[in-house]
């Protein structure tokens, strides 16, 4: 029986695809997130929006909370440890949740080195700005991986931009010969095997998910038509007005992507979404992509 | 022929390439119409819960029910088919004489391949099995088709196929296979 190998932990996130991941709290939002149809859960102390304003150094979860949320839902449960830290990985790992994000959100613990995943049976997702990022995220052992975003602005520009980049940089990389895949391994700082196989399949080798300011249905439906297999959604749901329907109303949209008038119709009657932040308005140091490399 | 995939959430894209190799036509459903043009189904593994919220969204619950041809559900796709789950929050289409357990290997760190022996074949299959169920109860009329320590992880009943493991997650084509051919 071989337990934690890469194809085990490539396999759970394929089981996520076409589905919402929902950062929750608590457990009662735990449960509104698994009953409007949430394929997994991340457990947070606070959602991206509230670390924001709070300001001070975000750390991992306290497991109290994360217990709590594991013993409401089926569902898998998600949970953040700091880039680069190995031993609140560990934490999470011992307290068996089901993916650790290694994530910009909370404070970097390493401003070099990003977690050796593969020492883990438990899988990690990793965010990315562009393809270098994302491959050198694989190449350290991430089974899957989501754009940066700007996550807790409730604006999808930075998801976009990260999205379009990462799909433009393969595109490009399954177009060029075998002899102009040095050069660009180089500039992408990418590990070059990596770098060959995308080239070779035109996609990348884990699953690439959306992230960081999704706040409505027609965000989802946006993300997944620019490539994105499944949706993370974090502050867009519990700083809205209406967490529980627009928790169901995402989780069409991202099954129904494809589909204006479906959307239409799933989008009719929502309240308001969360406020949101114009990128602008956030100071260059106080942006959360910009962690990690 | 067409096999129709079930699309709401989950891998079913894995599906639509093991058809691709076997050169079987395929088509992702996701409304309920699409059902009617089917030859046969398949369920692919996912999350249960999310699915049946789906299905019953699309209204599609019934037609999965009544269903005259063959259906072949993985993982979560096994829990649907079943005709009840241990966890009485997920309602299952009950096409299958088992009772399932969700998630009976434990969490994600228990997720595990091992080689399943199969009835039908004498090399043995690579099972992945990804917080996977367990078949915990059935009744007469399922015909085993392979063990894992001694218990059943594919089954046959009627024309249903049911694996709690993931064979789209391989490259190996032996069950879709056995599906086309056995149970049309």
């Amino acid at each position: 029986m071989d337990k934690g190998s890469f194809e085990v932990k490539v396999g759970l996130a394929e089981m996520l695809k076409g589905g919402v991941i929902m950062d929750v709290t608590t457990s009662e939002q735990a449960k509104i997130a698994e009953e409007a149809g949430a394929v997994a859960v991340m457990a947070l102390e606070r959602i991206p929006a509230d670390i924001r304003a709070h300001g001070g150094i975000a750390r991992m979860s306290n497991p109290k909370v994360i217990k709590e949320i594991q013993n409401i839902v089926s569902i898998p449960v998600m949970a953040k440890c700091r880039i680069g830290h190995f031993a609140e990985a560990q934490i999470l790992e011992a307290l068996k949740v089901d993916f650790i994000d290694e994530s910009e959100v909370l404070t970097p613990a390493d401003e070099e080195n990003h977690i050796w995943k593969y020492d883990f049976k438990v899988p990690f997702v990793c965010g990315c700005l562009d393809l270098g990022e994302a491959l050198r995220r694989i190449g350290e052992g991430a089974a899957l991986i989501r754009t940066k975003g700007e996550a807790g602005s409730g604006n999808i520009v930075e998801a976009v931009r990260h999205m379009r980049r990462v799909q433009s940089e393969i595109k490009k990389l399954s177009i060029m010969s075998n002899d102009e895949l040095m050069a660009e391994a180089k500039r992408l700082g990418a590990p070059f095997e990596i770098v060959q196989k995308v080239s070779k399949t035109g996609k990348l080798p884990v699953p690439n998910f959306a992230a960081g300011g999704v706040a409505t249905p027609a965000d989802a439906s946006l993300m997944m038509q620019l490539g994105a297999e499944s949706v993370f959604v974090g502050s867009g749901i519990f700083k809205s007005d209406d967490p529980a329907p627009r928790a169901r109303a995402i989780v069409l949209a991202t099954t129904y992507y494809d589909n204006p008038l479906k959307l239409s119709e799933i989008s009719a009657g929502l309240k308001d979404a969360m406020k949101g932040l114009d990128i602008a308005e956030i100071p260059e140091k106080e942006r959360l992509a910009n962690r990690g490399w | 022929m067409i096999i129709g995939i079930l699309g709401l959430q989950g891998a079913y894209w894995k599906h639509r390439k093991i058809l691709d190799l076997l050169k079987v036509n395929s088509e992702i459903v996701k409304y309920s119409g699409q059902i009617d043009f089917c030859n046969g189904l398949i369920i692919p593994g996912g999350e249960s819960t999310t699915m049946l919220k789906l299905i019953d969204e699309s209204g599609m619950r019934e037609k999965l029910k009544q269903f005259p041809g063959p259906i072949f559900g993985t993982c979560a796709g096994a829990i649907l088919l079943s005709e009840e789950s241990e966890d009485h929050k997920v309602k299952t289409l009950g096409r299958i004489p088992v009772k399932i357990e969700r998630n009976a290997y434990g969490r994600q760190v228990e997720s595990f391949t091992q080689k399943v022996v199969l009835s039908f074949d004498k090399n043995p299959f690579p099972g992945v099995f990804i917080r996977a169920p367990k078949i915990s109860c059935y009744k007469k009329g399922i015909e085993i088709l392979g063990k894992l320590n001694g218990e059943a992880v594919i089954v046959k009943y009627k024309n249903n196929l049911l694996t709690t493991f993931h064979p789209e997650l391989t490259e190996d084509t032996r069950i879709h296979e056995y599906f086309l051919n056995n149970l049309f």
